[in-house]
């Protein structure tokens, strides 16, 4: 008996460590990321207003900026750009390592993370993401970023939680990449893929249960002409130092208001949460409420949108344009645009446009890109007298009456293109109007419809001078190289260039291409300094102003930490939370 | 009798505002461009007869005002150290009394550096009394071209539809009801939006007056033709044709005599309107670019939440239209009464 019972005994435990096993041993730690933001609490709801209705949901064909700012928040990257510290961090990716010729980055996915519905996530996700957003027939916005070298990024799985991207050329800024290139769930849109219909997939009508994603949020309601409603991502890949589950709050709620001067309203009277993009005059009214209606104000300083002025420098003589291909002469000179550059009151513009809320700039890069602005850029006091000896020395002179004539005789007469609808660049144009009247220029302020000013900007050439603003999305300078390369699509002022036209255009092709490949950053840094300074010196641009940015916030978010890359109020929503 | 009354003094009103319009550089202490980028939406300034020491000086006299807060917010504070008297007939920026002769005196100012904004000023330092005057030049000139080009053609089509009769009183009928049914502001935009680049300020100034003006002759030319279809049916008319007149001697003689107090009272009521309607356009942003003033474009401003909410003195320039309209209306109002005890 005892023997027998032993062995009955022996074979029970046997049997019954056997089967917890697998319960023991099988599923490896979910690999998350812990965040060290300050502890915050579930619950909660916000509310956000979105200046138009998102038009799809779809990543990958996504261009307008109300469809990326709900994307932002159903989505995740690999490797992500903290919109802080304007460095890029891990995401999905866990750590990634470069080989030595700088072409080959193998990316360490997270471990056990799971989509929003559930599905395991996987290398097979990423690669398949890789084949849609390089898909020429798809033509997503995201292709041109993946170009490098002229060839497209090839992504390759190694195995299951590896992947390996090979480049045609080492590229400086490659891991940026990366950044809000959101990874799809295969298992959900391979179908829609094969049948050729993924433009279509993922529009604003789908239903929640046939989307998933990856990011701290997703779909519960979408009501036309009124919200889009989140919920929380119960398999959310992130956690607080506590091991709480991120994010925080149960709902983001995106309400349609179609107006800034209205949002504004939205705000105060406390039926939104968050308030961004809004003018500085805006700021002015709500910040005599602030304590009454429970919300503070952020200025974060200068972001990176930059305002300029330029002249019509393109080859015109293909156009019938005698009128402005005759001033021309006036604006290739250097000279006379430095006078101009000199004669401008960017103080004034600082206090009359922006309420002071904005930051006076000589060259293209502001103060708010820590890592790239070159702070030996010169910054010539306004003065008059420089620009009228300028102008004197280039051949010009002044009538009796003060107005100012080249050396033909011809009175410099030309107009400046502004977009109606943006006030404040209107105002800047009205205001150089005035400072370019004390030289004894004819200057006149044209305001048009944007459609109608970008025909003439890029297709017609049919203007003399305009006033834009760039914001360039991401503090790295490759992004931006189409302006500044001599060939690039938004080389404004001078369009289609078969070779460099200026020797300093020139230059800054040299070194724009040679920071492109430069892998160390204070190299890298070296280059894109001559570049800023060129562009200072040479002026092509004359640049005027950088806006603040400008953040509201509910006293009642907690985490509230807005950033000065966009987007500005929502870049840590998993973060957020309602005390 | 009241009715001469009521005419006497609405004329007298608008000779007085248009004096004044008239000769804008006399009456504004500022030209209409002159920016003064350290006051941007500075309130109303206050003229003080009362010193600090509450000494009482019979010449009025005014603070400088320094920006109270930081960050531009627009808010001022009188700085009661030093006054600045205002004076009468004051030497200031040089004008030209109805573009032709040159002249500096003004009849008001205050002693340099010291500002006198009577309405306050806009988003670039304007003073907004001296855009008001000049801005009216604009705004009234359009307004008294455009009427007397809807006028005239009124006149030209109503006699001959009314004289003639037949088919011409027909096809000219039709035509005048297809301007009614003209939506004229979009017929606007979009002779604005089909303009050239830019254009001299003359020119556009014409085409806005063109445009306002021949869109509008509908209606007068209707009421002229119904008081020549009657006259021409009078005893003296038939009289004098009968004695071989010419068609001619007959319109110019007879028969456009009488309509004369319709043309006044539709003159007195399309001016306005006429005005108006170039306000809307400049408010608008399609009338004459910057830095020429007109009411509409001192009014476009309000657009903006932030102006609505702040700055009050904005509303002034639509304030003093009203006592103008008023007046044009109150003309045309005694005239139509005028018209109608004398009419048979």
């Amino acid at each position: 008996m005892g023997i027998h019972r032993a062995r009955y005994l022996g074979i029970a435990l046997a049997l019954v460590c056997a089967g917890l096993m697998p319960l023991v041993s099988a599923a490896p730690k979910a690999e998350w990321m812990v965040t060290d933001n300050p502890i915050g609490h579930s619950g909660g709801r916000l509310v956000v207003a979105l200046r138009s209705e998102p038009k799809t949901l779809n990543s990958v064909v996504a261009a307008d900026t109300s469809s990326r700012d709900v994307i932002r928040c159903l989505t995740a990257d690999l490797i992500h750009i903290n919109r802080e510290s304007e460095k890029t961090e891990p995401a999905l990716a866990k750590t990634w390592s470069v080989s030595r010729d700088g072409r080959q980055y193998t990316l360490h996915l997270r471990r056990g993370l799971q989509f929003s519905d559930g599905q395991p996530f996987t290398a097979d996700d990423v690669v398949f993401s890789f084949q849609v957003y390089l898909d020429e027939k798809i033509h997503s916005p995201q292709r041109d970023l993946l170009i490098v070298g002229g060839k497209p990024i090839a992504a390759t799985k190694i195995d299951d939680a590896t992947v390996r991207f090979d480049l045609a050329e080492p590229y400086a800024a490659a891991e940026r990449i990366f950044d809000s290139l959101a990874i799809l769930p295969k298992h959900l849109l391979e179908s829609a893929y094969q049948s050729g219909n993924f433009s279509q997939a993922w529009g604003v009508g789908a239903a929640p249960t046939q989307l998933a994603g990856l990011g701290p949020f997703r779909l519960k309601e979408y009501v036309p002409g009124e919200r889009m409603v989140l919920e929380r991502n119960p398999y959310y890949w992130k956690e607080d130092r506590e091991n709480h589950r991120l994010p925080y709050l149960d709902e983001l709620v995106f309400l349609f208001v179609p107006s800034e001067d209205a949002q504004v309203i939205r705000f105060e009277s406390g039926d939104t949460d968050v308030l961004s993009r809004f003018s500085a005059q805006n700021f002015s009214v709500l910040a005599k409420q602030q304590q009454e209606k429970s919300y503070r104000l952020f200025d974060l300083g200068p972001g990176l949108e930059y305002n300029f002025l330029f002249f019509n420098l393109n080859d015109l003589a293909s156009k019938n344009l005698p009128d402005i291909a005759k001033k021309q002469a006036w604006f290739q000179d250097v000279r006379f645009r430095q006078a101009v550059s000199e004669a401008i009151d960017r103080e004034g513009i600082v206090r009359l446009v922006y309420s002071g809320r904005a930051t006076p700039l000589w060259g293209h890069v502001t103060p708010g890109n820590k890592l790239w602005m070159d702070a030996k850029v010169s910054h010539p006091a306004r003065s008059l007298v420089q620009s009228r000896q300028l102008l004197a020395s280039a051949g010009f002179t002044w009538k009796s009456d003060g107005s100012l004539v080249d050396a033909g005789g011809n009175a410099v007469d030309f107009s400046i293109l502004a977009s109606a609808s943006n006030a404040q660049r209107v105002k800047m144009a009205t205001i150089i109007q005035d400072d370019l009247s004390q030289l004894g220029m004819n200057v006149h302020v044209v305001t048009l419809d944007f459609g109608a000013m970008v025909d003439r900007l890029m297709k017609s050439y049919d203007y003399e001078a305009a006033l834009m603003g760039l914001a360039g999305g991401d503090a790295d300078p490759t992004p931006e190289m189409n302006v500044w390369l001599s060939n690039g699509s938004t080389h404004l002022w001078h369009l289609n260039e078969a070779k460099p036209a200026t020797p300093w255009e020139a230059d800054i092709d040299r070194l724009m291409e040679k920071q492109l490949v430069t892998l160390n950053y204070a190299a890298r840094r070296k280059l894109y300094d001559r570049v800023q300074e060129i562009v200072a010196e040479d002026l092509p641009v004359i640049c005027l102003a950088s806006p603040n940015i400008l953040v509201g916030a509910k006293d009642r978010v907690g985490n509230f930490e807005p950033a000065t890359l966009d987007p500005y109020a929502l870049w840590n929503v998993e973060q957020l939370y309602v005390r | 009798m009241k009715r001469q009354h009521k005419l006497r003094v609405a004329l007298v009103a608008l000779a007085i505002f248009h004096f004044f319009i008239l000769f804008a550089g006399f009456f504004a202490p500022y030209g209409f461009a002159t920016q003064d980028r350290t006051m941007p939406f500075a309130p109303p300034t206050r003229l003080h007869f009362v010193d600090a020491r509450g000494e009482f000086h019979m010449r009025p006299f005014v603070y400088a005002y320094a920006a109270a807060s930081g960050a531009g917010d627009a808010s001022y504070e009188e700085d009661r150290s030093r006054p600045f008297p205002v004076r009468l007939f004051t030497a200031g920026a040089p004008y030209r009394i109805a573009e032709l002769i040159p002249a500096h005196t003004h009849l008001f100012g205050a002693d340099e550096p010291g500002r006198v904004f009577l309405l306050g000023t806009d988003a670039f330092g304007r003073d907004q009394l001296s855009r008001f005057l000049y801005g009216g030049q604009l705004s009234l000139l359009a307004g008294l071209i455009a009427a007397a080009l809807s006028v005239g053609i009124g006149i030209a089509v109503g006699a001959a539809a009314g004289f003639y009769g037949g088919w011409i009183d027909d096809a000219l009928m039709r035509g005048s009801d297809l301007f009614f049914a003209l939506p004229w502001l979009y017929l606007l935009f979009a002779v604005r939006a089909a303009l050239p680049l830019h254009i001299p300020e003359w020119r556009v100034f014409l085409l806005i007056v063109g445009v306002i003006g021949l869109i509008g002759w509908a209606r007068p030319a209707r009421l002229i033709r119904g008081v020549v279809l009657s006259a021409r049916e009078r005893n003296f008319v038939t009289a004098a044709r009968g004695f071989g007149a010419s068609d001619a001697y007959l319109l110019r003689r007879h028969v456009l005599p009488q309509t004369y107090g319709v043309v006044l009272t539709q003159l007195a009521l399309l001016i306005p309107q006429y005005v108006l309607a170039e306000v809307t356009l400049s408010f608008l942003g399609l009338g004459v670019g910057e830095p020429v003033p007109s009411w509409g474009s001192l009014l476009a401003s309000l657009q903006q939440y932030d102006v609505l909410a702040s700055y009050w003195w904005m509303f002034l320039p639509a304030a003093l239209l009203i006592p103008l309209f008023f007046a044009y209306y109150a003309a045309a109002d005694a005239l139509q009464e005028r018209l109608k005890s004398v009419s048979l």
